[in-house]
């Protein structure tokens, strides 16, 4: 059941990706983007790491993911001129592929009985995973919120703008 | 292990093959970085794979950190991308080929 899942979800991810990377507008490549990420969270549960699918779930398919969308917009880098709004053949994949996330999602809940057994199927609980990241691995995690820390200040440098004046725009 | 390790491996390579394809075919800088997000999630893959096969967590405290780490890289890329486009007008790649030697 497991073993079958795992494909089924393998083939969803490589599908989107591959839809993902060949579409012209970055709207739907985005969109194709967080099936992909779906479909890789629940491989992730497969494989024993629970708390690294929710992780993928809210960072990646939630922050990220919106953070690209902003962007996008905020450049107006889709084309928005199409009238009467996507049509059955833009619909089409990406609702198909949301039905059978939806579905292996259905799936894994009904064929895990490992919390009424007693014994999870997966090795790495939340507190298990807690205790490795903050006890062997506490200096790492110092050392990546510097990292997070010197990202934002650089962000914050490379979008800074005096007041009331544009950045110089070079002549082409 | 619910399937053999080369599986899952060849999934992770082909999901890192195509965020290759991804990056050097596309020419928008928007697509470029989504090209690197998929790699990078493919790595993650390989990650959580390798974990399950030896039963240790620390493959996927290795994922927590890449998602760190490409919190840092998204936003740092993206401020790139708004600046550049201030710039020249455009987010095209082959426009930025002002350092040709």
């Amino acid at each position: 059941m497991a073993s079958l899942l795992f494909y089924i979800l393998s083939a969803t991810a490589l599908v989107a990706t591959g839809l993902c990377i060949t579409r012209r507008n970055p709207v739907h490549a985005v969109i194709y983007l967080v099936n992909a990420f779906f479909a890789l969270a629940l491989l992730f549960y497969l494989l024993g790491a629970p708390l690294v699918a929710a992780w993928e779930v809210i960072i990646y398919a939630g922050a990220i993911m919106v953070l690209f969308m902003f962007i996008i917009m905020m450049l107006e880098l889709a084309p928005t001129q199409q009238v009467g709004g996507p049509g059955w053949h833009q619909w089409g994949p990406v609702v198909a592929l949301s039905v059978v996330l939806v579905v292996c999602t259905l799936l894994l809940i009904a064929a895990d009985s490992g919390g009424a057994a007693g014994v999870p199927r997966y090795f790495a609980s939340p507190r298990v995973f807690g205790y490795a990241l903050f006890k062997q691995y506490a200096l790492a995690v110092e050392i990546v919120s510097f990292q997070l820390l010197f990202a934002a200040v650089g962000a914050f440098y490379v979008g800074k703008t005096e007041w009331g004046s544009r950045p110089r725009k070079e002549q082409p | 292990m619910i399937v053999p390790i080369g599986h899952i491996l060849a999934v992770s390579g082909a999901m890192f093959l195509m965020g290759l394809a991804c990056i050097l075919g596309r020419r928008n800088l928007i697509m470029i970085l989504i090209g690197a997000e998929i790699m990078l999630n493919a790595v993650g893959l390989a990650l959580a794979g390798g974990s399950a096969l030896w039963q240790n967590v620390d493959g996927q405290v290795f994922v927590i950190f890449l998602m760190a780490m490409t919190s840092a890289e998204v936003s740092i890329s993206l401020a790139m991308v708004v600046y550049l486009r201030k710039r020249k007008g455009t987010v095209d790649a082959d426009a930025f080929d002002g350092m040709q030697g």
